[in-house]
Parts: structure tokens; sequence; C-alpha cells
């Protein structure tokens, strides 16, 4: 069957009146959780995940698609209205949304944010739609070795290639491959740094450790730092609507953001930042009125927001074709889709190819719902904003343990969440990134599987990771992408990468 | 790497950042040395259970060097003086409800984990607040474990509302 007939067919799925109320539910919940302040897609997707717990999978995995776009459109919001992005996603919408917030056009500037990410939603998924299907059918061609090398490219673009420090990327990175150790080697049956534990013996949680260190690390960050309550929300006065002007300048901005989003996001190289930069200083170099950048200049806004939302439909590309999580936010939801059994690769393709089309379908459905969500209703989101800091982190601590105790009600697991989420507020005290913890525990144990697999077939021989051209060129990239951002600091350009800081959160 | 801080002043070497470093390198010893201590029946394949931990401790052990080099270097990032207490509230409310959870359900539990994160934000008093706690969590306890079947353990309270 052709890619419109399977997609056809998830729309059969995704219209099912149960799974458009899951939807639905889905992208109010993400908006919700999304719009306040602190809380981006990752912990959206990290918190909200028990909800979906005792769905089927299709509903589950419905309604996290309308969380995790939710997400995306919330935290737009917020960045808008209130100076205090909480992922580096939204920096940039934050640069001009704010400024033109300030000046009393933050009702236009919410709605090319929300229109521009309703653009770039619908053509990145559709385009997630049309190139899944051949990276599938690539993909089925890789051996063991060819995912072991995906997978070191993407621990290595993921902890080294961007942000402030190789060195702190790189650690963050093994000390998730550590924890990734804990519990029964697969292959063998052997416990590993178990210490005799029966609890450690299944692992640890992803949504454990995700909720602990995004929750409650920032909750402690948060409370700890003293240069705290001088943020200010700008009211939205005036229309929520957009002038001519605005529409005729807001158009391209969203095309291009897209063109420049999706790509980024596909590839194996981690998060939505980069093409959210990349897009401001296309937008800025191409506008009509450069000297309005600064001031709040709608182009800054449109092509950065249609970016990061493309790029964000554009990390499913690698996560449901090649099982391969490029983002923490990617790696939450690999966790939810593996609390079903289910292993996201070209064979969930072929053998639940109505749950993956469904899923996609819905993308598209939760996109249509978010447009409506978000633009009439802005004003009651932006109520949200307002809720006191005291009660919102005592909500969010609250939430956070729900998760953990709907899961597994034990005291060591709680204890296990008490101890990650001090080890979260360390991380950052320090200037330790978050997401490659999290990557490293769900893909180390996937990489050291699909290692002595490549090994067992080779009779032990180590030259067969460098056997195929794809094995090398991708080990190549994944040295590259430690090696040259360490020249670039040495020559003093570790700016331009710190500015492309992977630290969503 | 230039050698000299670009601002040029001279600092004290970081000293967490040596600790850091010793946290590495004691995590990277623990892995190795549990590692050796596996026993089981020795691996049939080249690559058994014991190569990934090996090769993620000597790596670990490397970035403990390198982090000993970067505090040599200054190269951490300056940190905001931090205030304890709220710390303290926070963690102390986490530690509470983990320990109380099983004993007075997840309601009492939960609503002194809220009233302690709030106090750790600064609002008080914990009269009022631990009040407001318990029947928030209530609220959440009768959402999640009625209306989307979570487990969430009962206590006297749910069982005495619940008859």
């Amino acid at each position: 069957m052709d890619t419109f007939g399977l997609l056809a067919q998830g729309f059969l799925v995704a219209l099912e009146p149960m799974n458009l109320l899951y939807a639905l539910i889905g992208v109010t919940l993400g908006t919700a959780v999304g719009v306040l302040p602190g809380i981006g897609p990752a912990l959206t997707v990290a918190l909200l995940l028990p909800v979906t717990y005792k769905l089927d999978p299709a509903g589950s995995l419905i309604m996290f698609a309308g969380i995790y776009y939710g997400g995306m459109y919330g935290g737009s919001t917020t960045s808008i209205l209130l100076n205090t992005p909480g992922e580096s996603a939204s920096i940039v919408t934050a640069l001009e949304g704010n400024k033109m917030a300030r000046k009393g056009r933050g009702g236009p500037a919410l709605a090319t944010a929300a229109i521009g990410s309703f653009v770039a939603g619908l053509i990145a998924t559709f385009g997630l739609a049309l190139i899944a299907p051949f990276i599938v059918k690539f993909a089925l061609s890789f051996g063991p070795a060819e995912y072991f090398a995906l997978m070191v490219l993407a621990f290595m673009t993921v902890s080294a290639a961007f942000g402030e420090s190789s060195l702190r990327g790189l650690t963050a990175l093994f000390l998730g491959l550590a924890l990734g150790l804990i519990g029964i080697d697969l292959q063998t049956g052997q416990a590993r740094l178990a210490f005799g534990i029966p609890d450690l013996l299944d692992g640890i949680e992803v949504t454990t450790l995700a909720v602990a260190l995004f929750a409650i690390g920032e909750t402690l960050t948060v409370a700890a730092s003293r240069s705290s309550g001088d943020e200010r929300i700008e009211p939205v006065k005036g229309s929520v609507w957009m002038s001519r002007e605005d529409w005729s300048r807001s158009w391209k901005p969203w095309l291009r953001g897209t063109a420049i989003g999706f790509p980024i996001g596909a590839m194996p190289a981690g998060g939505a930042e980069i093409g959210t930069f990349l897009s401001y200083s296309v937008e800025k170099q191409l506008a009509r009125k450069p000297e309005e950048f600064g001031h709040g200049a709608i182009e800054g806004v449109a092509g950065p927001e249609a970016a990061n939302n493309a790029s964000a439909a554009g990390t499913l590309v690698p996560l449901l074709t090649l099982g391969l999580p490029t983002t923490a936010t990617a790696a939450i939801m690999l966790a939810g889709f593996q609390q079903f059994g289910l292993q996201p690769g070209p064979l969930l393709f072929a053998n639940n190819s109505s749950l993956v089309w469904g899923l996609i379908a819905s993308l598209l459905v939760a996109n249509f719902m978010l447009l409506v969500l978000n633009l009439p209703l802005i004003g009651l989101w932006v109520r949200l904003l307002s809720i006191p800091r005291h009660w919102l982190y005592a909500g969010i601590l609250v939430f956070a343990t729900l998760g953990t105790i709907g899961a597994n009600p034990s005291v060591f697991e709680l204890g296990m969440l008490l101890a990650f989420g001090i080890l979260g507020y360390l991380l950052r005290q320090f200037g330790y990134p978050i997401a490659p913890v999290v990557v490293g525990l769900i893909l180390g144990p996937l990489a050291e599987q699909q290692l002595r697999r490549a090994l067992a077939i080779s009779q032990g021989d180590l030259t067969v990771l460098v056997h195929s051209p794809i094995s090398i060129v991708l080990l190549t990239l994944a040295a590259a992408a430690v090696i040259v951002p360490l020249v670039m600091r040495a020559r003093g350009r570790g700016k331009v990468l710190s500015q492309l800081a992977a630290d969503e959160d | 790497m230039t050698e000299n801080n670009t601002s040029g002043t001279k600092r004290r070497p970081d000293r967490a950042a040596f600790v850091i470093a010793a946290v590495l390198a004691i995590i990277a010893g623990v892995i190795a040395w549990n590692t050796a201590n596996m026993g089981g029946a020795g691996s049939y394949s080249r690559l058994g259970p014991t190569a990934f931990p090996y090769a993620i401790a000597a790596a670990l052990f490397v970035l403990a060097v390198w982090t000993v080099f970067a505090a040599l270097r200054h190269d951490f990032p300056e940190r905001e003086p931090q205030q304890f207490g709220p710390v303290i509230w926070i963690v102390g409310g986490l530690a509470a409800q983990m320990l109380l959870l099983k004993f007075v359900g997840f309601s009492i539990a939960t609503g002194l984990l809220f009233a302690a994160t709030a106090r750790g934000f600064g609002r008080g008093p914990l009269w009022m607040t631990i009040p407001i706690g318990i029947v928030l969590s209530f609220v959440v306890w009768f959402i999640f474990s009625k209306g989307l079947q979570l487990s969430l353990p009962a206590g006297p309270l749910e069982r005495f509302i619940l008859g």
C-alpha cells in the first residue's frame, strides 16, 4: 500500500470517537502543563506519562502525541508573555516575542506563533509520513553494526557536539550509560551493579530518572537561587488577530522556518534549538526592516516558532523509524512505547502499521485541535501563567511523585526519585546538561545489545563494526561531533556552540 | 587550549570540581570492582556482560582526569550563591512523603510534601498549607485512582471518606 493509503487508514484509527477524545485530552493537558513557566516539553511529557498508563496502546500513544504537540504550543506562549523560556528552543521566540508583548503587540505575536506552529506542524507531519517509509526500507537493511554506529552518533551529538563544554556533556552521557548498566543483563541473565537489591534487578525506570532530574532538580534549583521574583507577565492587549501586514510578513518565515527545522530535527543530531537559531539569523538577514530586530520584529517570532515545531515533528522520524531518540523528550516517548512492549523501529511499521499510521494521523488531528484551542482560548492559558510560584512548584512535585507512586509505590522507588532529584540539582548547579543522562540511560542498553549482537555474528571480530560504508560514515560523523567542537572551543569559537546548547527542561 | 583564563585574575582552585572528579573516579572504581566480582559462569561469547561495564568505567575514569584539568583551568561556570533552607524543606517534604506513604495514605503524605514545598518557596503558615495540600492531594487521588485506575495507596483518610 502506498503512503497515502496507509495514512488514510491511519485517519480511520485517529478519527474514532474515543481516540478523538484521547487526542483532545492530550492536547489540553499538554498545553496546560506546557504553559506553566519552567516546564518544557520534556518535563510535560514525563509528568503526563502516568495519565496514559491504563489506556490501550493506540489510545495512549494518541494522547501522548497530543501532549507532545500541546507542550510545544504552550511553551511558546510562556516565552512570549513571560521572558523566562522554560526550554532553550523557545529562547529565540522570547527574544522578539517578549519585545512585541511589551509594545502591546502580544496578541499578534501569539497568533503568528500559533499559526506558524500549525503550518509547520502540518507540513512537517506530512514530511514525516512521506519520508518514514523510505527510511524504514533503508533501515531494514541495517545490521547490528550499523545500528550500533547510529547510536554512537546519537550519543556524541546529544552530549558533545553542542552546549558549553564537551567534558560536561560527555560526563552527563556516561553517567546515564552507567545507570543503564544497572539490572539484569538481557543476554546472560546476570545481575550487574544491583548490589543484591531486588528492586534494582529491573533496572532504573526512565520516567523516574527523567521526572526526578527535570522536575525535582528544577524545583530545587529555582528554590535555592536567590535571584527570583523579578518576572513580569505581559498582559495581552488588544486583538489577538494579525493585521494584513502581519500576515504578509509572517507567511514566508513560517515556510522557511519549516524548511530549516524539519531536516535538522530529522537528523540524528540533537534538539530543536539549532533550527530556531538558524531560522532567526536567516530571517534577520532577509528582513525588509532589519532595524526592527531586537525591538519586536514579527518575523523573528514566526520563523523560529515554525522551525521549533517542524523539528519537533522531525525528531519523530528517527524515533519512529529507527527507534533512536535524539532528545530527552524523544527518550521519554520511547519509554512510553516500551511500557506497552512496543519497540519503535522499522519492524513496528511492518508489524503494527495501523498503530504507527494512527499515531501519525492523530498528530495532524492534534495540530488542528491546537490551533482552535490556542487562538480563541488564549486568555485562559495566559491565566495559568499567573499562578504564584509556591503553589506552582508544590503542584509540580505532587504530580512528579504521583507518576512514580502510580507505577511502583515503594519506598525504594521514591528514594531513587529523591536521590536523582538531588543529582539533577547538582548537575544544574555545575553546568552539566540533563538530556544526555536520560538519553544515555535509555539508549545505552540498546547500544550494548546491538554491539554484542554484531560481535556474536562476527565471532568476536571487531572489524565488523567498520565493514559497511554506512557504519564508517556514521562513526566518522560521530568522531567529528566530538573533535570539531573541541577544536572550535580551543580557537575561541566556543560561544557559537554554547548558543546552540541543547538543554531542554 | 589556552592555558590562562582570559579574565586574568588568579582564583583559588575550584574545590567543588575536584570533588566531582573524585566522585567520577569512585563511580568508575565501583563499576570496575563490581564487574570484576560478578562471578557467574564465564562468558561463551567474546564480548560478555562485562565488556560494556569495563568500557564505561574506563571512560568515567578518563572523564575524571579531564575534570581535574578543567578544574585547574577554571573551566567551570560561576555559581550563584545558594540558599540551602528551601532545599532542606523540599528534600524533607519528599523524604516525609516517602516514609509516610504506606502508613497514612497518598493524600496525607502528599499533602505534607505540598506544604513543605510551598514553605520552601516562602509560603506558609503550615497550619494552612497542610490542609490545602491534603484536600488537593485527595482530589488528585480520587481522579487518578478512581478515574484512571492508577494504584495509589489509600490510607485512613481515603477509607474514611469513601466509607
